[in-house]
This record gives C-alpha cells, structure tokens and sequence, in this order.
C-alpha cells in the first residue's frame, strides 16, 4: 500500500517534471519490489536450516541505494506533526520525528521535502489556507534550524481543502490540525 | 501496473465540460421564515392551445416568488377561481382569500415552437374599492383606468425559454411589490467535492441561482478554491491546485478559455474582480507573509496594500470600488478592516465576538456581511457600516464564505449540516432561512453572480 503510495507519487509527478526527473522515477519504480523479494529470500534460507552446525553469517553489506530506501521508508512512516487549535507553535513530543527527518535530509542533501499544512474546518477557507502556511513553516524553520538546506525544502499550505478525516467532531478535527512531510 | 499508470493519467487530465446534468444537485428546503412573507395568488396560467401544455410557468415563477421569503404564494387547491385576465377576475372572492395581490395569464401558440405568454400581475384589493374601473380626471374628461393592474405584458418566447421566461416573470413581479429588483436570473459558482468519484474529485460548477441547469466548468483530483464572478458574469476567477501548489486563474464560463493569472512562491489565494473589472485583489505571501496585493489584469502588475508580519487576507471591494475590506490579526485575532486605495489609510471595522472573518459589503453600501465566531461558534452575521451595530443571522453551524445576492435581499453561505458541507440561504433581515442539500458530495465556497 504504502509502495503504491509513492509509486503513485512518481507517476502523478511525471509530466511536471524534466525527461531527466522522469527517468529517475521510473528506476525506483522498477527497483523497488526486486529488493524486497531478495531481503525475503534471505531470511526464509537461514531459518529453515534444521541441522545442528550453527550457521554464522556475515553482515551483508547494503549498497547504498538499499540504505536510501530503508531511511526513506522509515522517515516516511512517520511524517505527521500534528497542532493545537488556531495555533502554529510545534509541540515538543514532535522534535523527535522532526529531527529524523532533519537527519535523514542532511544526510541526503539532494533530497527534496515538501511540507505540508492543513487545518481543521473551523473558520473561513481563506484564513485557514494563511493558518496553514505558517504551520508548515514553523515545520521549515524547525528544519533550516537543524541544517537542512533551503533548497531542499517546499511549503504548501492545503488549508481546510484536505482533510485526513471527514467530520466535525473533536477528533476529526484533531487528526485534520497537521503538518505533513511528504517526499515524492 | 498499466492499468494503474491509466488510472493516474485520468486523474492528471483536468477536465473542461459542459455536459449539462439532467438532474439538479441542489434542492431547496425553506427552514424558517414562511409566516412573515406576504400570501399572494400564482394562477396556473391558461393554455390556449392543442394538447398539453408545453411547460407550467407558474411552478417556476411560485417557487422564486416563495424562495426570496417576501411572499408566501398560496396553494392552487385554495383558489375561488382561475382566470387568465384582468376581466374575468371576481375580486371580491379574492379579497377574502387574504392575498393582496395576484398573477393571471396566459400561453397560446404562436408558430411552430413559438409560443406567445401573456401575464397581468393585480391589485385585488385595489380592484375590489374602485370594481376594476377608476375614472380620472384628464385633459378636462372623464376617463376610466385600470390602476389595479400592477404590470402587464405579453412576449413571445421559443419552446426551450420557458423556464427563463419563468424566472423573468417573477423578477417583474417582485420588482412592482417590493421596489428592488430581483434576483431570479442569476447564477451560483461553487466547489463540489464528490468523493464518490476518486480520480478527480474537486469540481467547480455553474448553476442557476435555484439549482438548475448545473454545469461543470472544470474537474481536478486537487482542491479548487474561492470561485468569483467578473463584475460582467462572463468570467470566473478561482484556485487551482492542479500543479500541488496553488495558483490563480480567470475562466471565461461560455468559451472555457482560461488565464492562469499567478503562480508566485506561497499562497496565490482569495482572488476577487474589482467592480471596473479591470483588477484582481487577491492574497499573495510570496515575500513571506500572507498580503493584500491589487493586480492590474491588462499588464499583471501588482500594488502592495499590507505590510506587516501578521495575516491578511479575504479583500473584498466596496461597491465604489475605493476601498477593500479585509481580515487580519493585526490587533491579535482576526478582525475585519478597510482600506482606502488612494490615501492607504487603514481602519479596523468590528469589534464585537471573539473573531470577524470574510467579509463582503452589500451592493448598496450599508451593511457588511461576515463570518462572526462567538463563544466558539461560526455564524453569519451583518453589521451596520454606520452605526457598527451587529447582528448573528444564522444558528447553523460552522458557516463560511457568504456571498450577496446582487439586489442585497440574499446571503448564500456554505454551512455542516448532519456532517457535510451544504449550500443555506438566509436573508440580509434573518428572518428567511433556507438549506440547499445536494445530492452527494460536500458543496461549499458559493459565489452569487452579479445580474445576468
């Protein structure tokens, strides 16, 4: 599902980007499920092993595409920040994911980020979409502050538009109040 | 895999229809405000030709009459009688109805899809004092008048402009026992979100002011926002997210020609056609905060109108077209200012609740419409430009975006009603209040369009 995801991510961002861009999308596209039939190969040879000679094994060395993607996919399950009502300020139980993906961009430093912000659906379209942008942005600063470089980074303000749950009780509105760090 | 990469390349292409719905999304439901509005006789009009009748005008013209909530048109079943003229009307058994006022007329073929409709709006109670006959005194003669018949005309219309027809009858009729003008022949914008269809969920549609005739100008599997209309009605201005990021773009309703108007770094929001319909305000945060920005369409040049750290956002133009009003927490939550674009003097507006957002001047200068937030709650709410005074008109829940009516009598707001977005009328006096439901899918950011 989630492979799907970011499948889709590609594909939808194909015709905005260059024939270069493109190229680069479909590789990962086409890579990525032969790396996880390996990794399952791998595991079903050791434990089926029934005799008594202990087996050791070598670390296998990961290429670094393989490391990419298992920080990649690891950043990516856990992306949202979410806030309090009619505020920006980041709460401190999110500094932890924030600084993953600090790491995670620094380290990749070609790595672009977009960040998202949404609202829930109290007060006016416009305000929220104003609301919204500076949520994402107190997200960017949290970022830039921790060495992420600038250019990595793009900030879009959904407002109310995109809710991640349909309603108006509490905890709609709670699940809706976020920033959301997509990579695509 | 290709049968998703297909799946994806529909939801990429954006639409540009004008397939026309049979069906209308919307529907009226009146949820308050009949007991004040004023009985009035609609008489199905009188077919005078073979068959049946090609359309019935008078459901029409009843339903907008009942709708503006000044009148209460009463049931054809009540009525002592059915005539089609002013001479075959019998006032004194009108008179004891309660209605003051009735509609006759009548359609008959005129040539081949043709038709020639005939209508007289009367005075009963006038027509029951002087017996249908008044004489006057004029170049020294005594002449008769009929001062009880209010309006009378006949026209000649083709076969498929009865509904208009309709509409422009009741527009007559509404004129010569109110005084304003009305409003039957002007259309709504909105967004619809279906979440029924997934590829391209997000739809801006046209449709008449009561629902019919619904056309959707454009699908996208990204949010659109803020439709408005071009002081002309020939255009809409709107957002886009089509690109993942927003942008402004102006479309032509009848050749789908559009211009994509910005795509600046950060929002490009809240566009609105100055009255000239020569400029843009619109919101655009490009130099790092949310500012009022005035675009001049012809050279795309900008005039700054905000400067300062906090948000703001929703212009809107005074009727004169010397001023905007907008929304900003300047002085800590946001409140409704006005600002003059000659002298850039800068003056805040309300005071009262905790909150006062998206605010619009009625088309004759006197009041504002905005969204009001007290002790939590989201209201429309209308506030005297003179003497500040406000009142809340709505007891929905979570209202936004209102939009005028263009004769002022009407405020169209999108509201939550058993958890989706829904269209609700409430008149500029409150007493009126209506639900538009829609068929599936949430519908909200109305915009009214000027008259048609």
């Amino acid at each position: 599902m989630r492979l799907n995801k970011i499948v889709k991510g590609f594909v939808i961002a194909l015709p905005v980007l260059t024939l270069m861009a493109c190229s680069s999308g479909n590789k990962v596209e086409e890579q990525a499920p032969e790396t996880n039939q390996g990794a399952q190969t791998d595991t079903s040879g050791s434990s089926n092993s029934g005799s008594n000679a202990q087996v050791g094994a070598a670390t296998q060395q990961q290429s670094p595409q393989e490391v990419y993607r298992e920080e990649l996919a690891a950043v990516q399950s856990d992306q949202v920040i979410y806030f309090e009502f009619d505020r920006s300020s980041l709460k401190s139980e999110f500094y932890a994911t924030l600084d993953k993906h600090a790491a995670f961009l620094r380290k990749n430093n070609t790595q672009r980020v977009t960040i998202e912000g949404h609202c829930d659906s109290r007060g006016t379209p416009e305000y929220n979409i104003a609301l919204g942008e500076r949520r994402a942005k107190s997200i960017e600063t949290y970022l830039l502050n921790a060495g992420v470089r600038s250019s990595q980074i793009s900030v879009v303000s959904y407002g109310e538009e995109k809710p991640a749950v349909r309603g108006s009780s509490e905890s709609a509105f709670v699940k809706n109040r976020r920033g959301v760090l997509a990579y695509r | 895999m290709y049968k998703n990469y297909f799946k994806i390349l529909t939801m990429l292409f954006l639409a540009f229809v004008s397939s026309k719905n049979s069906y209308a999304t919307l529907e009226i439901v009146i949820t308050e405000g009949i007991n004040t509005a004023r009985p009035i006789g609609i008489v199905p009009f009188k077919w005078k030709g073979e068959g049946p009748m090609p359309a019935r005008l008078t459901n029409v013209i009843a339903a907008d009459l009942r709708r503006s909530g000044k009148f209460n048109p009463i049931d054809a079943s009540t009525m002592p009688q059915f005539p089609s003229s002013d001479g075959e009307v019998d006032y004194s058994v009108w008179a004891s109805t309660g209605v003051d006022a009735i509609l006759v007329g009548s359609v008959e073929e005129y040539s081949i899809n043709r038709y020639l409709v005939n209508y007289e709006l009367i005075d009963v109670v006038r027509g029951q004092i002087t017996g249908g006959q008044t004489q006057i005194l004029s170049g020294g003669k005594l002449v008769s008048t009929k001062d009880h018949v209010l309006e009378a005309a006949g026209h000649v219309i083709n076969g498929d402009q009865f509904r208009n027809h309709s509409h422009f009858i009741a527009d007559n009729v509404y004129e010569s026992l109110t005084g304003e003008k009305g409003a039957f022949r002007t259309r709504i914008a909105y967004v619809l979100v279906r979440e029924d269809n997934t590829a391209l969920p997000f739809q801006l549609v046209v449709a008449d002011y009561d629902g019919e005739n619904e056309t959707v100008l454009l699908r996208s599997d990204e949010p659109l926002m803020s439709p408005s209309w071009s002081p002309d009605g020939t255009k809409l201005t709107y957002v886009s997210f089509e690109s993942r990021r927003p942008q402004i773009f102006t479309q032509d309703i009848y050749t789908k020609s559009r211009t994509k108007m910005t795509e600046f770094e950060g929002i490009n929001g809240a566009p609105r056609f100055s009255p000239d319909g020569r400029r843009l305000a619109m919101v655009l945060s490009k130099d790092g905060n949310p500012e009022i920005y005035i675009m001049d369409i012809a050279s795309k040049q900008l005039r700054r109108m905000t400067n300062n750290r906090y948000i703001d956002t929703e212009p809107s133009w005074t009727p004169d077209g010397q001023s905007l009003i907008f929304s900003s927490e300047r002085g800590g939550k946001p409140q409704i200012y006005r600002v003059n674009l000659a002298s850039g003097k800068t003056e805040r507006l309300t005071f009262d609740g905790e909150m006062n957002l998206g605010g619009t001047i009625t088309p004759d200068g006197e009041q504002m419409i905005m969204v009001n937030r007290t002790r939590g709650n989201y209201h429309i709410a209308r506030q005297d430009i003179k003497n500040r005074e406000m009142q809340v008109l709505t007891k929905t829940f979570l209202d936004e975006s209102p939009s005028i009516s263009p004769n002022g009598s009407m405020i169209i707001y999108s509201t939550l009603h058993s958890g989706k977005q829904v269209l609700s009328l409430v008149s500029v006096d409150g007493r009126f209040k209506a639900r538009l439901p829609a068929a599936d899918g949430q519908v909200k950011s109305p915009s009214w369009s000027p008259f048609l």
